[in-house]
């Protein structure tokens, strides 16, 4: 089956790559380029394991058509860290035990980045609005919106 | 310090503090690898062909225009598995048979419900795996189907089974019939018992079949090489359950199926089974390829196992200040298509939180034409439980009495002997009870159209066989191994107690979950046991480390090893008359090691016995929205004994996940069905789990009453928070609309039925 | 079958060519947030998928006679940056942001919201309800028809071949004017309405309510537009009698049907609740305006 070339930016390098036009994003970050820190829950835009940042607007990379990607620019999960230096999501994450078994994890980052770039200074119920397309089925969320406004207040601050 | 000392004073250096998990910025990055999350040179993609009928015998498969399909390399039907004899083993805290396994993974005579396999193909790519599907001709001769416990229990029901005849009753059946078994336990004299109440309460529930809604669909690699060895990856509770529920049901030997677990994206119970895993194995055999397999959330919900939905009647008896006298059930669960519901162990659990003389409890175990059941958290328990809370509840409400206190009077305590056999040790029953009618949530006032509702949760928890390796590293760091997939946290609690009781600091210890070639059988990950169970194997092998260790100082020392203590991770002379030596540190030692006998490491493999039950109280105040129907859960506290929390942050987090799974079993998850006997919500839009904005904070107060079989006293919490939601939430329901429901989920139509708003007449 | 193909024209005058030229089923992609769904699903099977968010007319919000044209592909996200658009129409924009989560408004648009033809779609009675029209472009030339003629039945709509859906258009919002839409769900995010009710109104100088708009979503096979419960509330101040009237004849009017996410009479029964607590709703915003 005839292939479509398609060039992009992935966490900020140029990437060309073949898909098939059945292909979502999602299907070329994991199948195609490897990214695997983009999940699928769902492939139905329900679950929001699967979210990236594309052209600065978060999205379920599983309804995003991989042809559809030609000249634009996505971000990952795997571009959340700084080199050594974890994002204070991230860090949060980890001190407040905001994940169980992880799966969620990504998607739930790349979210909550989002909403903290647009409002810095979110109310717990604006972050479990925001956060209602990410399903997390472990932990009930208690600790992922505490999270989230404990890395705000420090985002605030620094 | 001994590790009782240190329990005693509660100076320990690492259990019970909240350190950041090992596999933490793995798993925050992206970097962690779960199941869909590998690949191998040269994989293919493997999909299956699903049955589109409820219940219909299978004619003929014509694979032939599939296989001719460019890019094709391998398709699998019932042709490519050998029939099993009927053999019943543990799959998790559940039984299951060879010949339905078998038959479940891949149809043979017949597929017995929407969604079952018949096939399956590995090809280049997923769009050719697709295209190869449509290519398939099954033909079958549709049957008429069933659906419902109760249906499916009627005489006349289309029977799944020919050769099912009820277990269980005297004299054996001599027809079919869909109902696989009746079980019963008891003591004591029920009828006398209720002659003793001067009230009694008679209810029936019916709860709805749940999903463990799991993120992560199953996925699996396999690769089979020529000479018949194999390796598998997948996204398992148990990866040593996995390799033998495979190699039997393909006829291999044991060693040669190495079987790796992925990280896991939830399993809840859901993956104690296999589904994938030897179609994989077969395709990939006839493929000569690696074969990656991955489910869709369609497939997740249509083939993969939801918890039973049952009918619960219970009847129970209480004088009226309030001791229950008597209590009786009936328990008919769903099993789905093949027998192995979870209903013993709901027998067993019904009353189990209550010290009552005089119990009666009988269960049937029953087949319809829905996926078969799997595990999930407290299986069997979560649905007798919340119907008995719910009746203890109304009794309350009836007596007068604080629903709390009530509890109290009957509450089973060290000593009390449980209707399903033991008598119990010590447990905090009691203790939860008694936090919880003193928490600030119990005593807040409460808003017009708003109520509160508590209920409580028992489960057995469970031990069972498990391994641990410690290897000590040149530079005194050490390699933790063991065979229990960590699914939420479990890495850290297993590194914590090694740091404990070698003496070193956290960091110097690093956990791997080994595979099956790497390390000897563990049972899974679940029945809450991997603290308890693998934990003590953990301390075992700590143990045998620490052995090492002092012969190794002895060795340097040249004196006796009895005269060599080990003592917050230093070696050290007992006493002065030993002789005078500086204090050895492990590091020290290893450094040592290849003059002093090689490599130093410790290993278990244990059998753990002595797991102690968990015992929950949950408080929930809702709010009820009487012109739609909506209810709003509003405040919410989690109350549990844990025996001894490890990690306290993830003993938290399985309580408050404990809870989310329970409000939404309560409200609003369900199984819908259209006539065609098809599951008609397959996906996570219309299978309404709760998301972010549905819930508040989720409260949690640790109790811990230590398990006496366990250093440092843990009892194991994964189940026992779910168990008492759905009684918790349906009381708060009840309270706030003056009307009780009996039903699950409570979803805003049932509620305006039940307070009137709607009738039956309308529809 | 033949290859499936993607297109993204930069004018609607290519998109209409396009579609006119291509044999076989074609579809058009704004979001994709149903169409990718149902690829997915296999439930459509398209020769041709043709992108429209390359259309700068498709994209665009402008001020139009007083009133605001709203390109067929702007995503929600979009709208509900747009505050002229909120301060106008607080309820069309209430409406298109319920669709789905963030992720799915920054894809989602009003466009394919009402070509997808779902009865539930939730802006499509909030359009209804404010008097909204459609723009179409085709073969034959353009159209303008209003929004609830476009639904003809779940998954129909009357665009022909060829046409496509280039922008919808709110219109000038009268003074003491105010529209709200409310639907009913289970969960309180991530779900599709069991129930949608769009009111729009407007007040005469004393406070009587002088012209309204009521519409339905998801009991029937298409959004309704329902005369006989905005004739409930014009002539009165909207009080309590008003809005009685006003539920008794949106239930009336429900003639939905039971489905896996919810029952019929659930459904008649919440009709009346949601058109009346929409009507308060836009009865506020109608007195503060
Ligand atoms: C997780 C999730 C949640 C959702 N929640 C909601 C919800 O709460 N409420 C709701 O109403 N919907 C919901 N939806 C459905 C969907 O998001 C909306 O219908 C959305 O508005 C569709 O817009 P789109 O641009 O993504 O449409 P697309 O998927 O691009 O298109 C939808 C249909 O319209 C056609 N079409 C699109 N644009 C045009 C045009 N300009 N001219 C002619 N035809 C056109 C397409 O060919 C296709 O058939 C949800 C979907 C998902 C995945
Ligand atoms: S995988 Fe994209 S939302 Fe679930
Ligand atoms: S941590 Fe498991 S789904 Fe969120």
């Amino acid at each position: 089956m005839a292939k479509i070339h398609v060039t992009a930016t992935v966490n900020g390098d140029e990437v060309e790559f073949l898909c098939e036009l059945e292909e979502t994003l999602l299907d070329v970050l994991r199948d195609e380029l490897h990214l695997t820190g983009s999940k699928e829950g769902c492939a139905s835009g329900d679950c929001g394991a699967c979210s990236v940042m594309l052209d600065g607007r978060l999205v379920c990379a599983c309804l995003v058509l991989g042809v559809e990607m030609e000249g634009r620019s996505v971000e990952t999960i795997e571009a959340m860290a700084a080199g050594d230096e974890l994002h204070p999501l991230q860090q949060k994450f980890l001190e407040h035990a905001a994940l169980q078994c992880g799966i969620c994890t990504p998607g739930i980052l790349v979210a909550a980045k989002a909403l903290l770039e647009k409002k810095p200074d979110p109310t717990e119920t604006e972050v479990r609005f925001w956060l209602a397309g990410n399903l997390c089925r472990c932990t009930g969320y208690d600790k992922i919106i505490r999270a989230v406004l404990d890395a705000a207040a420090e985002m605030r601050v620094s | 310090m001994s590790t009782a000392e240190k329990l005693e004073n509660g100076k320990f250096k690492w259990v019970g503090t909240r350190p950041v998990r090992p596999d933490g910025v793995d798993k925050v990055t992206g970097r962690a690898r779960f199941g869909a999350d590998l690949f191998l040179p040269g994989m293919l993609v493997g999909r299956v062909l699903r049955s589109p009928h409820a219940h219909a015998r299978i004619k003929s498969i014509d694979t032939s225009k599939a296989e001719a399909l460019p890019g094709v390399k391998a398709v699998v039907t019932r042709d490519d598995f050998k029939e099993m004899p009927s053999e019943s083993v543990a799959a998790g805290e559940m039984m299951i048979d060879y010949r339905d396994m078998t038959r479940n993974i891949m149809a043979r005579e017949k597929v017995l419900y929407d969604g079952h396999a018949v096939a399956a193909v590995a090809a280049a790519s997923a769009s050719v795996a697709r295209k190869a599907l449509k290519l398939i001709k099954v033909e079958y001769e549709v049957l008429p189907h069933v659906i419902g416990v109760i249906e499916a229990m009627e005489p006349g029901a289309p029977v799944l089974h020919e050769a099912m005849f009820t277990e269980g009753v005297e004299p054996t059946p001599d027809t079919p019939s869909n109902i696989a078994a009746r079980n019963e336990l008891g003591r004591g004299d029920v009828e006398a018992g209720f002659k003793k109440a001067d009230i009694i309460l008679e209810r029936t529930f019916d709860t709805a079949p749940v999903h463990q809604g799991y993120i992560e669909n199953h996925a699996c690699v396999a690769s089979v090489s020529e000479d018949g060895k194999a390796e598998l990856w997948c996204s398992t509770q148990g990866h040593y359950m996995v390799r033998a529920f495979c190699a039997k049901l393909l006829g291999m030997d044991i060693s040669d199926l190495r079987v790796t677990a992925s990280e896991i994206g939830g399993g809840f119970g859901g993956k104690t089974i296999v589904y994938l895993e030897p179609v994989a194995l077969v395709l990939s055999q006839k493929a000569h390829h690696p074969v990656k397999m991955v489910m869709t959330r369609e497939e997740v919900f249509r083939a993969t196992g939801p918890t039973s939905g049952a009918n619960v009647w219970v009847k129970l008896g209480a004088t009226k200040d309030g001791k229950i006298t008597a209590a009786e059930a009936v328990l008919k669960y769903q099993a789905g298509a093949f027998p192995g519901s979870p209903v013993g162990p709901g027998c067993m659990c019904a009353f189990a939180p209550y010290d009552i003389e005089n119990v009666k409890v009988v269960g049937y175990d029953v087949v319809s034409n829905r996926p078969k059941v799997a595990a999930y958290r407290a299986p069997g328990a979560p649905i007798s439980e919340y119907a008995v809370e719910c009746v203890v509840d109304e009794l309350a409400e009836k007596l007068g009495l604080d629903p709390i206190e009530l509890r109290l009077k009957n509450a089973a305590k060290e000593g009390t002997q449980a209707a399903y056999g033991p008598k119990f040790g010590p447990i905090g029953f009691v203790e939860t009870l008694e936090a919880a009618k003193s928490h600030p949530h119990y005593n807040a006032p409460l808003g017009p159209n708003q109520g509160r509702g508590v209920a409580s949760g028992f489960w057995f928890n469970i031990g069972g066989e498990s391994c641990a390796t410690i290897n000590i590293n040149e530079d005194g760091t050490a390699q933790l191994m063991v065979g229990t997939p960590d699914i939420g946290g479990s890495r850290a609690s297993m590194a914590m107690m090694a740091a404990e009781e070698l003496g070193i600091d956290l960091d110097k210890v690093n956990p791997v979950i080994g595979d099956t070639g790497s390390l000897g059988f563990s049972f899974l990950t679940g029945g809450s046991r991997v603290t308890f169970a693998t934990g003590k194997a953990v301390i075992v092998a700590a143990g045998n480390v620490i052995t090492d260790l002092r012969e190794r100082a002895a060795k340097i020392w040249d004196i006796p090893v009895d005269a060599v203590e080990w003592e917050d991770g230093f070696a050290r002379p007992t006493s002065s008359n030993a002789g005078e030596f500086d204090p050895l540190s492990l590091a020290d030692i290893a450094a040592m090691a290849a003059k002093t006998g090689g490599p130093i490491a410790g290993h278990a493999q244990i059998n753990a016995q002595g797991a102690a039950p968990g015992f929950g109280t949950h408080i929930v105040d809702v709010e009820v929205d009487k012109e739609t129907g909506r209810v709003t859960v509003l405040r919410y506290t989690v109350i549990q004994d844990a025996g001894k929390a490890i990690h306290p942050s993830y003993v938290e987090g399985q309580y408050q996940g404990g809870a989310a799974q329970g409000i939404g079993w309560a409200l609003n998850e369900e199984y819908v069905y259209g006539e065609d006997g098809r599951m008609q919500n397959t996906g996570f839009l219309d299978y309404r789990m709760p998301v972010a904005s549905d819930l508040p904070m989720i409260d949690t107060q640790i109790i811990e009453v230590p398990n006496p079989n366990h250093p440092y006293g843990v009892r194991g919490v994964g189940e026992t928070p779910l168990v008492p939601a759905m009684g918790a939430v349906a009381c708060a329901v009840e309270h706030a609309l003056g009307t009780r429901l009996n039903e699950l989920p409570m979803s805003p139509p049932r509620v305006l039925k039940a307070i009137g708003a709607i009738g039956e007449a309308q529809a | 079958m033949e290859q499936m193909r993607y297109e993204a024209p930069d004018t609607v005058d290519a998109a209409v060519a396009l579609l006119v030229g291509a044999g076989g089923e074609t579809r058009i992609l704004a979001g994709g947030t149903d169409l990718l769904v149902q690829l997915r699903a296999e439930w459509i099977e398209p020769d041709l998928i043709l992108d429209v968010k390359k259309i700068p007319e498709l994209t665009e919000i402008s001020k139009e006679n007083g009133g605001f044209r709203i390109g067929a592909a702007v995503t929600g996200a979009e709208l509900g940056e747009h505050l002229g658009v909120k301060k106008a129409w607080p309820g069309v924009v209430e409406a298109v942001e319920l669709i789905g989560s963030v992720q799915i408004q920054s894809r989602a648009t009003m466009g394919g919201n009402l070509c997808n033809a779902s009865p539930a779609a939730d802006s499509v009675p909030a359009l209804i309800a404010a008097g909204a029209t459609a723009a179409i472009a085709g073969p034959n030339g353009r159209r303008e028809i209003p929004v609830e003629d476009v639904g003809t039945g779940p998954g129909r709509t009357c665009l022909a071949k060829g046409e496509i859906v280039t922008s919808i258009f709110l219109p000038s919002r009268p003074a003491h004017s105010g529209d709200a839409y409310l639907r009913f769900i289970p969960r309180t995010e991530m779900d599709i309405a069991v129930v949608g009710a769009g009111v729009s109104l407007t007040l005469d100088g004393g406070g009587k309510c002088s012209a309204a708009r009521v519409a339905l979503g998801a009991v029937a096979e298409r959004a309704l537009l329902v005369d006989a419960a905005a004739r409930a509330l014009i002539g009165t101040p909207v009080d309590d009698a008003a809005l009685d009237n006003l539920a008794k004849a949106a239930s009336a009017a429900a003639r939905p049907i039971d489905d896996k996410r919810g029952t019929k009479e659930y459904r008649i029964k919440v009709s009346g609740v949601l058109a009346r607590r929409a009507a308060q709703a836009a009865l506020e915003r109608a007195r503060q305006s």
